[in-house]
């Protein structure tokens, strides 16, 4: 188990070197020499900004010291300043943590029950019109892409009906759930398909087997076999894949926040990206990265809580 | 335990096609019939179009539906269609592009990991740990904010992520087909690997190969649709589908719709008609092996 | 009679399908009796065993009648149902390790169907479990309660099944190839185990293997089934001494035993899948004995003093069995 735990943070962080290393070589690409890519709009380009430039990047280091400068502080915290803003990077990112985060987890909040309970409808009425029915409808639903879905959902909803407000935050708890349902929806409906998929692949599995045949050969009602020898038992790959979506949809937040104008870390980085701002797309991606590396790895190390079977496995391993 | 954003989505839309129903027939013959009048219509765009794709016209803005207008005007008084049917052009080979290029990279990639193993391999599962290590578009975003937005960067950075994609594909499938006698026996008579490669393995592939390209095209299509529509992709005045939704946009909370409507519902219809199509396509190749 | 199956002949809807998988299946247990069911894998015990509770493949065509004591079991009312499977039935499969709940506790195990389908309070049906597992001899029974299945071997966990299957005082027990998976010495050991049980409890037992030995020596009377159908049924003892149907002699001779000096000798050909459709005797393509009469003989049983035989060319006379057990015997 701990050799397992270890080799599986040695592999984390050695992924997270190589794409750090990446996103922090990324600007010796850019055409030109990278002092004038860093300095971002060429409109601005003075002396001091070249030698804060300079400074800030260590530029006159070789290349390794100053990609271990960058890193290290980065590691502390220090993720640099912002030209555009003239402010440090990590300030910007804290303050717009707050609405990615709100967003992403209603966001998996929505796809994780309503994607179970889809699946898990499908599962128990397989081969059905039910299931036909909820399959068709989730995969159409995946097939349109979010920021369409986005345009649909505040044209109809939005302008049309006036249910939901299409701007802005809110206040209080109910208000910001009131402002980000439109956002949350639009960010869940693709994980849908995926998450009842999953949920109703690992169920059908488990119908199949000898426990449930036992179950059900000793008088226990269908709903209890479903629920305790079932959805219990599909719940290892089912969390897992929950987990996995929910952590890529950091990236899925860059394409809703920019289509809802909510002002989080994706609408940051599309800021930045469209203002030439460097400092602040390094410094996005690496916590992007950072953060999805560190919740996939977290949902690898508990999946075996929830099997036992595996927990094993590990072991024997 | 990686996620992969990308695949996931498409082993999620292959079910589309496989929806077993009453209207299966017709959906299928609805949705081909619907894709093939769009690539007409790509074609014949200048004849097709009732209009010029960029005549701008002020005095008649975000104009409604009607007869001058059939699916209304954008926010310079351009007609929808007209540009929605242009538009089509670069929708479409943009992704057919980035497909071409991730495919030569990734089936060479993929054949010379299956054929060689040892190092090449290793190689090749590191490089796809590393991109996979960037949820969904992020990697194509790093690339965009290096080299500045516009078509061509957006179709190349494309390209390049979904290149492991396809060479982890091919690599199982040409894994497969090493497995097979035939590619002993040549070997045996003292063929050169290149030859066998290029001759026999390669083309004995091409079915499945092009059933999981077919797949990979709706993918291909939202997502650089997605990176015009954050202004990463194609630039003012081309009227591609994203970047015209985009556009689009500012008019929405005035109240008016159907400049992000038109090309919203373009992008989703023609993804959707190709998932329906392309799920059966694939199924066909594939049951010819 | 405890359990009463007649004429029951299921057909399962698969377009692969070409003849039933129950095809006019009899047998009968009566209370306290050990009733063999023998037979090689397809033949249809499984499905027999598993039509007594009515759990058959969905859209399985079901004709014909079984009955447990009064019960129509293939009639019976969902009440009625639960009831006979939740209280009154018992089944016990043929793999403990796939029958248990892999994520659950050995515990939950032995007390969820005294919970959900019986409503017993949890503490009652805790302390029913744990005397029932040193019954069937498992030690430190506390401790095992809290175990997960794969933390036990085996035979532990085939006795944990004998334990839930008689929790709830079952007429009838199903034992589904219940020792098989086991090895000789705990196979030994759990039917020793059943058998003292039974003996206690008066209960009926149909019990399935695929070893015609061990069929023998443990039940009172032993039914064969090739394809779907039963082809003899006889007393225990008959069975070896004066075997009526080729395929039961064909069975006999596949494994002769360990004090016998013949050699082992397969029965040629495979059994036939459900693709294989028969217009005569079933056993007739790998049947050493068959004429031409048997490619197009319907099977039909006829009677034999202690039973009864399948086959066109088998001899029904009677061999000095024993004169009282007559008529009542013969179905």
């Amino acid at each position: 188990m701990t050799t397992h735990v270890l080799r599986r943070l040695g592999g984390m962080l050695l992924t997270l070197a190589v794409s750090s290393a990446l996103i922090f070589g990324a600007m010796y690409a850019a055409p030109g020499d990278p002092v004038s890519f860093l300095v971002g709009d060429p409109e601005n380009v003075t002396p001091e900004r070249i030698a804060a430039v300079r400074a800030e990047y260590h530029l006159d280091q070789p290349l390794l010291v100053q990609y271990w400068l960058w890193l290290s502080g980065a590691v502390t915290g220090d993720l640099g300043t912002s030209f555009q803003y003239n402010a440090a990077v990590s300030d910007l990112i804290l303050t717009r943590l707050p609405t990615t985060v709100s967003l992403v987890a209603y966001a998996a909040v929505l796809f994780t029950v309503l994607g179970i309970a889809l699946g898990t409808l499908s599962a128990v009425r397989r081969g059905r019109r039910t299931d036909a029915a909820v399959t068709a409808g989730t995969t159409l639903a995946a097939s349109v892409p979010s920021f369409v879905l986005a345009i649909a959902l505040i044209s109809l909803f939005g302008v049309r009906l006036g249910w939901f407000p299409v701007t802005g935050l809110g206040e209080g708890f109910l208000g910001r759930v009131h402002h980000l349902t439109l956002p949350a929806i639009a960010l869940a409906t693709g994980a849908l398909a995926i998450v009842s998929r999953v949920t109703r692949q690992t169920m059908v599995e488990q119908f199949d087997l000898e426990h449930v045949a036992a179950a059900r050969a000793s008088g226990i009602a269908e709903r209890h076999v479903v629920r305790r020898h079932v959805l219990r038992n599909s719940l290892g790959p089912v969390v897992t894949m929950c987990g996995l979506v929910t952590a890529s949809m950091l990236s899925g937040t860059v394409v809703i926040e920019s289509a809802f104008g909510l002002s989080g870390i994706g609408a940051l980085l599309v800021d930045a990206i469209n203002n030439l701002d460097f400092p602040v797309v390094q410094a996005v991606l690496l916590c992007m990265v950072v953060a999805y590396m560190g919740v996939t790895t977290l949902i690898d190390l508990v999946h075996p809580l929830l099997d036992p079977t595996v927990r094993i496995e590990r072991n024997r391993v | 335990m990686t996620a992969q954003t990308p695949t996931t989505a498409v082993t999620v839309s292959t079910d589309l096609g496989r929806a077993r129903g009453s209207g299966e027939r017709g959906a299928l013959w609805v949705s081909g019939g619907f894709l093939v009048a769009v690539v007409l219509a790509a074609v014949f765009a200048p004849l097709v179009a009732p209009a010029d794709p960029n005549a701008i016209d002020f005095g008649n803005i975000w104009a409604p539906p009607g007869a001058d207008h059939w699916l209304g005007t954008d926010q310079m008084g351009r007609d929808l269609l007209s540009r929605v049917v242009h538009g089509a052009r670069e929708s479409l080979l943009g992704p057919l592009a980035l497909l071409l290029l991730a495919s030569a990279l990734g089936v060479a990639m993929g054949t010379l990991a299956a054929w060689r193993r040892g190092w090449v391999d290793v190689l090749l599962a590191r490089v796809t740990d590393v991109m996979y290590a960037f949820p969904g578009l992020l990697f194509v975003v790093l690339v965009i904010a290096v080299f500045g937005s516009g078509m061509t960067t957006a179709v190349v950075a494309l390209g390049l992520a979904f290149t492991p994609i396809i060479a982890k594909f091919t690599r199982s499938v040409a894994l497969a087909e090493c497995a097979k006698p035939y590619i002993d026996a040549y070997r045996v008579q003292g063929v050169s690997g290149l030859v066998i490669c290029l001759r026999y393995l390669i083309p004995n592939m091409a079915p499945a190969l092009l059933g999981y390209l077919v797949v990979l095209f709706g993918e291909g299509l939202m997502s650089l649709a997605t990176l015009s529509f954050l202004g990463f992709g194609a630039q003012p005045p081309s009227s591609e589908w994203g970047l015209m939704v985009q556009e689009g946009q500012s008019a929405l909370i005035q109240g008016v719709l159907w400049p992000a409507l038109v090309p919203g519902a373009a992008i989703a219809l023609v993804v959707v008609a190709f998932n329906i199509v392309g799920v059966r396509v694939a199924d066909r190749l594939n049951s010819r092996r | 009679m405890l359990l009463d199956i007649e004429n029951l002949t299921v057909t399962l809807p698969s377009a692969e399908t070409r003849r039933p998988v129950l095809d006019e299946v009899g047998l009968t247990v009566r209370p306290g009796e050990v009733v063999g069911l023998v037979g090689e894998s397809g033949s249809g015990k499984s499905t027999t065993a598993r039509a007594v509770l009515r759990l058959l493949p969905e859209g399985a065509a079901v004709d014909g009648r079984a009955r447990v004591g009064r019960t129509d079991v293939l009639s019976a009312a969902p009440a009625e149902l639960t009831e006979l499977r939740s209280r009154r039935v018992s089944m016990v499969f043929q793999d403990p390790r796939s029958v248990l709940n892999p994520v659950r506790r050995v515990g939950d195990f032995l007390t969820e169907r005294l919970v959900l389908a019986l409503g017993t309070p949890k503490a009652e049906a805790r302390a029913r479990a744990l005397d029932l597992m040193a019954e069937v001899g498992l030690n430190r029974p506390e401790e095992r309660f809290r175990q997960f299945p794969h933390e036990m071997s085996g035979g532990m966990l085939q006795r944990v099944v004998l334990a839930a299957a008689l929790a709830t005082e079952p007429e009838l027990l199903l034992a589904d190839k219940a020792t098989s998976a086991l090895d000789a010495t705990t196979q030994a050991e759990v039917l020793s185990v059943l058998r003292d049980l039974r003996e206690t409890r008066g209960m009926g037992v149909l019990f399935i293997t695929h070893d015609l030995h061990l069929a023998a020596a443990y039940c009172h009377r032993v039914h064969v089934m090739y394809a779907g159908r039963v082809v003899e049924s006889r007393e225990a003892s008959a069975l070896f001494a004066d075997p009526r149907h080729p395929y039961t002699r064909g069975l006999i001779a596949c494994n002769p035993g360990l004090d016998s000096d013949l050699a082992p000798e397969p029965i040629p050909g495979a059994p036939p899948s459900l693709s294989t459709a028969f217009t005569g005797c079933p056993f007739a393509p790998r049947c050493a004995d068959a004429t031409q009469v048997c490619a197009t003989w319907r099977p039909e049983t006829f009677p034999l003093d202690d039973g009864g035989v399948a086959c066109v060319r088998a001899d029904t006379t009677s061999r000095g069995a024993d004169p009282s057990r007559t008529e009542e015997e013969i179905r």
